[in-house]
């Protein structure tokens, strides 16, 4: 049995009001009036695709990877990088190791269903475990109808052999260059094509296609469908779709349009992951990937599904949420408006490539060191042994830390320092197995910070090199929702 | 075992150049104006100068790197010129290489000059500068005053002390740097400010508000030091010598090991340690008669009372509301106005502060004169509390 083993979620802490964004936009826009309900994610400055997908990769193993990893995927169409691999970064932050398969998979908002399928294919000759990531931070122009339906979020499944929660049953895809949006190499935002035309030659006529030859294929009955998960802006279409191929009005899953909004390429791997939190053992789970074309793949649930736990997923990042009204806020994090940032914003950013592949444990991984004489844990690695009492030469052992219980030991609120989100909150944070380290915190609120507050490392962008068009990631604290 | 520094250097002249924002001035305008002082002060020629050790910090915003900046603003003989730089404590780096040449032997008469000219740079506070290829990757995104403002919340915590308490303290502190302040006619800040000044200003780090900070200034101070017999020889009778000179670098263990709390220096702790011991103190509270130390920012300052061993752990910010430290106190702190109010000049700071001891205890002060000094205690800090070197200096009257 070849199939899902376990699953992952990440979505962003800060949920943008949209009524927030109509105020602001409607006096130019006023057709987005009727969009006022209901919240989307937005990524918090730090964040993008990548730090997105390490989250929910990190979710999807609840502490430990598994050892048999083989390949690791990345799907999305806003990858920090076009030319260094993204998932290699992904697989370095998350420790993964080397002798791996790893692989971007993009160009298309189908490419989270498509990559899967070819993801779940490539099992029976890989063995092993495969992890399979889908990030999207969506990217739209100020004021138009899209940037209140688009949401930001990622899900990781890992696939295997073993332990199935979820079988992959079969799938059907069809390929037609339907245009309903596109992106230009090199351009910052889509261009979309009108709604109802889409709607009546796109959907209506080719998710048929791709659902009736996945039922000849597989001889399920549409009746049998206990959950239709299919993304889509367009709200009515997966019901219409649904009550015309015969399946359930029941199973037709809600699109968290007022909770989060549509994650682009993630979408239909994070709708799967809240289908699979709400599923029971046997149910029949039909997820559709749209996009010059139509992916349809079955799934059905195990009895494992009942076993898992340790994962947030999507709903219970959804339920770690900060109200975000400030939408020039959102405008600035999204580089949407051009800010006087002062003269500390001007500092050279340069990294050495050479330094950063000689510490990538370090920096991309966040792995310490342990001394083999007297146990002392410590980031980063030193030559000579930190505690005191020891100081031994050459004794240390990688030891990561991303995943050690923090807490804060001291901090403050840095209004003079440039970041994007004033004031800079950073603090000294120790780690529970010990060590400690001088750490920006992020997802912390003014008047929010404490002595002794639990904190998790996340993977986050420490900043832009402008000039070179470099993005530097590096771990942050942020408070820990498992733990407060 | 070392028998030390004491009594075995004499300070021959001394000079510092009024401090602030010195709009009309190049550094090297700045090393002569501080320079033509010590000299007049030290009563010889240059000629006499057998070597010289100069102190920037942040020298590409000014003079750049080596000893030649000074050699040439001087027109120095072509003798050894050793530039030093240690954070913020450069200046003291600069007095103890004289110091040391001038005790070792190798030297008759030294020189110890240092400067800084931050008003080029166009920032109000401290230039944002690179901190490194790796620790760019990793450091937290901090200013100085977001470093050291980590110490108030691990002090309050350690000894339970009211923020609100805390902060107040911390105000206290900056009103009696600029009480002091505005009776020095070379402090950059010169004006009297109340607490609610301080309580109420816009906040740069939390809990360091505009007035926990200390200035940021153009500036120069030098100092010529010998044998106590060669400056007896020159003519010289009421001797100022150097009794304790002790510099504590941190090793990593603050940033990296649990074993530090977040509350205190442990380089300011060590060093203090070695330099009483070198001096011969035995009771600091007693008989340390004023002292300067590195109030970067009002927090520091207060922590600074503790490991100086001058306030007892917890304490300082009761001493400090008690205007223990006030100029008709028990300890005069800051009586030149300090970092505060005098300015900070990176890489002349040490050589001011060893400037006010030392004029203090010739009697030399003006407005600001304490009453008979004896000893005087100079700290000067550079880098984080999690990282950093602390430099301590006492000098007093000479007996011999």
């Amino acid at each position: 049995m070849i199939g899902i083993t376990a699953y992952g979620a990440y979505v962003p802490r800060l949920r943008l009001s949209r009524q927030a964004i109509v105020e602001a936009n409607s006096w130019f826009n006023p057709g987005i009036r009727g969009l006022a309900k209901g919240e989307r994610s937005i990524c918090n400055w730090d964040e993008d695709s990548l730090t997105m997908a390490v989250e929910a990769g990190r979710d999807c193993f609840a502490g430990t990877a598994p050892a048999d990893l083989k390949a690791i995927y990345l799907a999305s169409t806003t990858l920090p990088f076009q030319d260094r691999q993204n998932a290699g970064v992904l697989a370095t932050a998350l420790n993964l190791g080397e002798d791996m398969m790893t692989m971007d998979v993009t160009a298309s908002q189908r490419a989270g269903t498509s990559g899967l399928i070819n993801a779940l294919n490539a099992l029976a000759g890989q063995g092993g475990q495969t992890l399979y990531v889908a990030a999207e931070k969506r990217r739209t122009k100020s004021s138009g109808t899209h940037e209140l339906l688009y949401g930001d979020g990622a899900a990781a499944l890992t696939l295997g052999r073993d332990g199935v929660i979820a079988e992959f049953v079969a799938a059907h895809q069809v390929a037609t260059d339907f245009v309903d949006h596109y992106r230009g190499g090199n351009e910052d935002f889509d261009y979309n094509w009108e709604e109802r035309w889409i709607r009546d030659e796109g959907y209506f006529k080719i998710v048929p296609r791709a659902l009736a030859g996945l039922f000849e294929k597989t001889g399920v009955k549409a009746a049998d469908i206990d959950h239709f998960v299919m993304p889509t802006v367009m709200r009515p279409v997966p019901g219409r779709i649904a009550k015309k191929a015969g399946i359930p009005d029941g199973a037709v899953r809600d699109n968290l349009h007022g909770v989060m909004g549509e994650s682009g390429t993630a979408h239909a791997l994070v709708m799967l992951v809240d289908a699979l939190q709400d599923a029971s053992p046997g149910q029949n789970v039909l997820l559709v990937g749209w996009g010059q074309g139509c992916d349809v793949l079955l799934f059905r649930t195990t009895d494992a599904l009942a076993g898992v736990d340790g994962r947030q997923g999507v709903k219970g990042f959804l339920a770690r949420r900060k109200e975000e009204t400030n939408y020039n806020r959102y405008l600035s994090f999204n580089h949407l408006v051009t800010q006087d940032r002062g003269i500390r914003a001007e500092l050279d950013k340069q990294t050495a490539l050479s330094t950063l592949y000689r510490k990538k444990e370090m920096l991309t991984g966040f792995v310490g060191g342990k001394c083999s004489r007297c146990g002392t844990v410590q980031y980063p690695k030193s030559n000579v042994c930190v505690n005191p009492n020891c100081g031994a030469f050459r004794t240390q052992e990688d030891h990561p830390f991303a995943n050690i219980p923090a807490k804060i030991q001291s901090w403050t609120a840095d209004n003079l320092t440039y970041t994007p989100d004033p004031p800079q909150h950073f603090g000294m944070v120790v780690f529970e197995e010990g060590g400690r380290l001088m750490s920006d915190l992020t997802d912390v609120d003014v008047g929010g910070v404490d002595v002794g507050m639990p904190m998790r490392m996340v993977f986050r962008i420490k900043e832009h090199d402008d000039q070179r068009g470099f993005t530097k990631y590096f771990w942050k604290a942020a408070p820990d929702h498992t733990r407060q | 075992m070392a028998s030390g520094i004491k009594d075995k250097v004499a300070i021959l002249g001394m000079g510092c150049s009024k401090f602030g924002e010195r709009w009309d001035m190049e550094a090297e305008d700045l090393i002569v104006e501080a320079y033509e002082e010590c000299l007049e002060d030290a009563g010889i020629e240059t000629s006499r100068i057998d070597a010289a050790w100069f102190s920037t910090a942040i020298e590409e915003a000014h003079v750049g790197k080596s000893g030649v900046p000074l050699s040439v603003a001087l027109r120095l003989p072509y003798i050894p010129v050793t530039r030093v730089e240690n954070y913020c404590a450069s200046g003291t780096e600069s007095f103890r290489g004289a110091v040391y040449a001038v005790a070792s032997g190798a030297a008759d008469i030294a020189l110890a000059a240092g400067v800084e000219k931050l008003k080029d740079t166009g920032y109000g506070g401290l230039p944002q500068r690179n901190r490194g290829v790796l620790q760019s990757m990793y450091w937290a995104n901090a200013s100085a005053p977001g470093s050291f403002a980590q110490l108030a919340s691990a002090y309050r915590e350690k000894h339970g002390v009211d923020a609100g308490e805390l902060k107040r303290a911390m105000a206290q502190i900056s009103v009696k740097s600029h009480a002091n302040g505005a009776k020095n006619p070379r402090a950059h800040l010169r004006k009297e400010i109340d607490i609610d000044t301080v309580l109420n200003a816009p906040m740069i780090a939390e809990p360091l508000g505009l007035f926990d900070c200390c200035g940021v200034s153009d500036g120069a101070a030098a100092a010529i030091v010998t044998t106590p017999e060669i400056a007896r020889s020159l003519g010289k009778t009421d001797l100022v010598t150097v009794k304790a000179l002790q510099l504590a670098v941190s090793n990593g263990v603050e940033a990296s090991h649990n074993s530090w709390d977040g509350s205190y220096f442990m380089t300011t702790r060590k060093a203090a340690e070695r330099a009483y011991k070198e001096a011969g103190i035995e009771k600091p509270r007693d008989e340390i008669s004023m002292f300067e130390c590195h109030d970067c920012f009002s927090i520091t300052e207060l922590v600074t009372m503790e490991d100086l061993y001058l306030s007892d752990e917890g304490k300082a910010w009761r001493d400090v509301l008690d205007g223990f430290y006030d100029a008709d106190g028990q300890i005069p702190c800051q009586i030149d106005g300090g970092l505060k109010c005098f300015g900070h000049p990176i890489g002349a700071s040490g050589l001011r502060m060893l400037y006010e001891m030392y004029s203090q205890i010739l009697g030399r002060a003006g407005d600001r004169q304490l009453d008979n000094p004896v000893h005087g205690m100079t700290h000067n800090l550079g880098g984080f509390p999690h990282q950093n070197v602390s430099s301590i200096s006492i000098v007093g009257r000479y007996d011999g």
